[in-house]
């Protein structure tokens, strides 16, 4: 039977739709249920990575070191996994998270950027971790420069690479474009991270799967940035019709999913208008709730804000470009 | 007047934009040397060709004569930490333009006075050069409790150095966010965008403060953009100080020169013209 690594991210990206709001007891009772439900991998954090909690991003409820005392002593078999965005957070941050128990590194850059986690894969490659490349905004670039990327995250040691969705922006077919020849022309396992803003999070992850990925993510309840991530349970019951192994329990991913995650919920994980302009357009999904409070700020449409952003080419982690783009609509129509 | 010798070790993109800047406009720096490890490359190149000593020796070359008073030491901070004691040994002013930070941070516009008499300066980096001064700015009417700074820049404009040591840039600025900024904690996020045209350097400043009259803050801020731009002709207000709540965000771009380096690399030209700056001063000070 063929098998899939899923990776649950529930408790990284899921951190976006709840304003990097979880307690760590909220991420305790999340993490023992994935674990339970056999979930493979999680990730864990500030939705922005190790170091996130920022006014940038928005500070969490609680600090990197609390979250992951309480997952690691949460699990038994699931590893736990951090994201290191290169820029926001540093080795040091690293080591402190080494120290706690995580097993796994996402070093993430914007998809044109890779050089500049050089340092973070080596070093996590010394510290015993098992180090994973994380193409951001993977539908921005052709398929030959993002393998050129892939490559260099080879070169420094990483032990698999994913093509990144941030915007929920790709198609099926330029999914198996992208990924069948990264597959075709490097060595390690590649991986697919999804996001929902085009209703396609779950079609392009079996499109992925199908060009050669054998890592997806998810996350419980599509619980993440923007429109929401790929559904965990969902991918579960996908690929178990498919006849591929995640080594998931369906009835205890669901139950994750619906009675845990649910509740904790502050706003439906929807395709609201500028979620759907952010698939659209291409944006980096956790710009949906910033955009939200600039336009309300000025009385804005998001949408408005959310192109002036794209026209801008933002990328990940570019917030402070809403407020400016927010700023100068303002001022443009005389709100100000 | 009397002029101060110079040497230049490191003929990258940034010694040899430095190099353009004295020899168009350096009143009291007299540059002799330009030094690295490659006398084929371009940089070395350059420097011969508009009549400078070149050599492939790094600092041994500086320390074979006698003539060198002051160093701008453009390598990187690995090398610095070599560069730098060495110097010191021969009573030779390094100003530094690597994140190695031997000696103290220093930004022009705030502690200029403070540090003119050591031995090592260090200019910390791009994003700190453009964002403390605005930080040491609000701080002094407004009692700043955290600063944090967003430098978006160019992909073009940032170099094969900058990007192995990424982690140098945040946690070097960061520190000297607190100790010239004044902030009390303080946070240095740094973001690379590839988009074409290349965009030109910008800074996102965030202030939490204790006392938040914004028209006192955004009196302060404006003295000091205009202070600034008497180095740094590029530099400008992007978003003046916008009040929420303690919430201070502040932003500025910087377009570069376009002397050596194109105008969207501004963060590279605003650490070689604070180096000169700085290094006018040191001069003018010795006389």
């Amino acid at each position: 039977m063929k098998k899939v690594r899923l990776v649950d991210a529930t408790l990284r990206d899921g951190m976006h739709a709840v304003s990097h709001q979880l307690s760590p007891e909220d991420m305790y009772e999340i993490a023992k249920g994935l674990n339970d439900a056999g979930v493979d991998t999680i990730e864990v954090g500030h939705g922005d990575g190790l170091a996130g909690s920022t006014v940038q991003y928005g500070f969490a409820k609680a600090s990197d070191e609390e979250y992951l005392k309480a997952v690691v002593s949460a699990v038994t078999d699931t590893k736990v996994s951090v994201l290191l965005i290169p820029g926001i957070g540093t080795k040091k941050d690293l080591k402190k998270a080494a120290d706690i128990g995580i097993k796994v590194v996402r070093v993430a850059t914007h998809c044109t950027e890779a050089d500049t986690a050089e340092q973070h894969i080596k070093y996590a490659k010394e510290l015993g971790l098992e180090a994973i490349g994380f193409l951001m905004m993977s539908h921005m670039i052709s398929k030959d420069e993002i393998l050129e990327q892939a490559k260099l995250f080879e070169s420094y040691g990483a032990d698999a690479v994913y093509v990144t969705d941030s915007s929920g922006a790709m198609l099926p077919d330029e999914v198996t474009e992208k990924i069948s020849h990264v597959v075709k022309n490097i060595s390690v396992p590649v991986g697919f991270h999804s996001h929902n803003n085009l209703g396609l999070a779950v079609g392009n992850s079996l499109a992925a799967f199908e060009a050669g990925a054998s890592y997806i993510d998810g996350t419980a309840k599509g619980m993440g940035a923007g429109a929401g991530n790929t559904q965990t349970e969902v991918l579960a019951a996908v690929f178990n019709k498919a006849e591929v192994e995640t080594g998931i329990d369906l009835y205890k991913i669901m139950d994750v999913a619906e009675d845990i995650i649910g509740p904790k919920l502050v706003r439906p994980q929807i395709i609201d208008k500028p979620a759907l302009t952010i698939g659209w357009a291409g944006v980096y999904g956790s710009f949906l709730l910033f955009a939200k409070r600039e336009a309300k700020k000025y009385g804005l449409d998001p949408r408005e804000v959310l192109i002036g952003v794209s026209e801008l080419k933002a990328v990940g982690g570019q917030e402070d470009l809403i407020i400016e783009v927010a700023y100068n609509l303002a001022k443009e129509k005389g709100l100000l | 007047m009397s002029k101060m010798n110079a040497a230049i070790i490191g003929p990258g993109n940034i010694g040899s934009d430095l190099m353009l800047k004295i020899l168009s406009r350096g009143d009291r720096i007299n540059l002799v040397l330009m030094s690295g490890i490659d006398l084929t490359s371009e940089g070395l190149v350059r420097a011969k060709e508009l009549g400078i000593d070149i050599s492939d020796k790094g600092v041994e070359a500086v320390l074979e004569r006698n003539d060198i008073d002051l160093v701008f030491d453009c390598t990187s901070a690995y090398v610095h930490k070599v560069n730098g004691p060495k110097l010191k040994e021969r009573g030779i002013v390094a100003i530094d333009l690597t994140p190695a930070a031997l000696g103290p941070y220093c930004v022009p516009a705030v502690n200029m006075d403070d540090v003119i008499d050591e031995d090592n300066l260090n200019l910390i980096t791009c994003g700190g050069q453009a964002t403390i001064p605005i930080v040491a700015a609000i701080n002094k009417v407004a009692d700043v409790e955290y600063a944090e700074i967003i430098a978006t820049v160019g992909s073009k404009s940032i170099g094969p150095g900058t990007r192995q040591n990424i982690d140098e840039f945040t946690v070097t600025t960061r520190n000297a966010l607190i100790q010239v900024g004044g902030a009390d904690d303080a946070r240095a996020i740094n973001i690379i965008n590839p988009a074409e045209p290349p965009i030109l350097m910008r800074n996102t400043i965030y202030c939490l403060v204790k006392d938040n009259d914004i028209e006192k803050i955004k009196k302060s801020v404006d003295q000091m953009v205009e202070n600034i731009k008497s180095y740094v002709p590029g530099y400008t207000l992007k978003v003046p100080p916008i009040i929420d709540g303690n919430k201070v965000t502040t932003m500025i771009e910087v377009e570069g020169e376009g002397q050596f380096l194109p105008k969207y690399a501004g963060n590279l030209d605003i650490i070689t013209a604070a180096a000169l700056g700085m290094a006018e001063r040191i001069a003018e000070n010795r006389k």
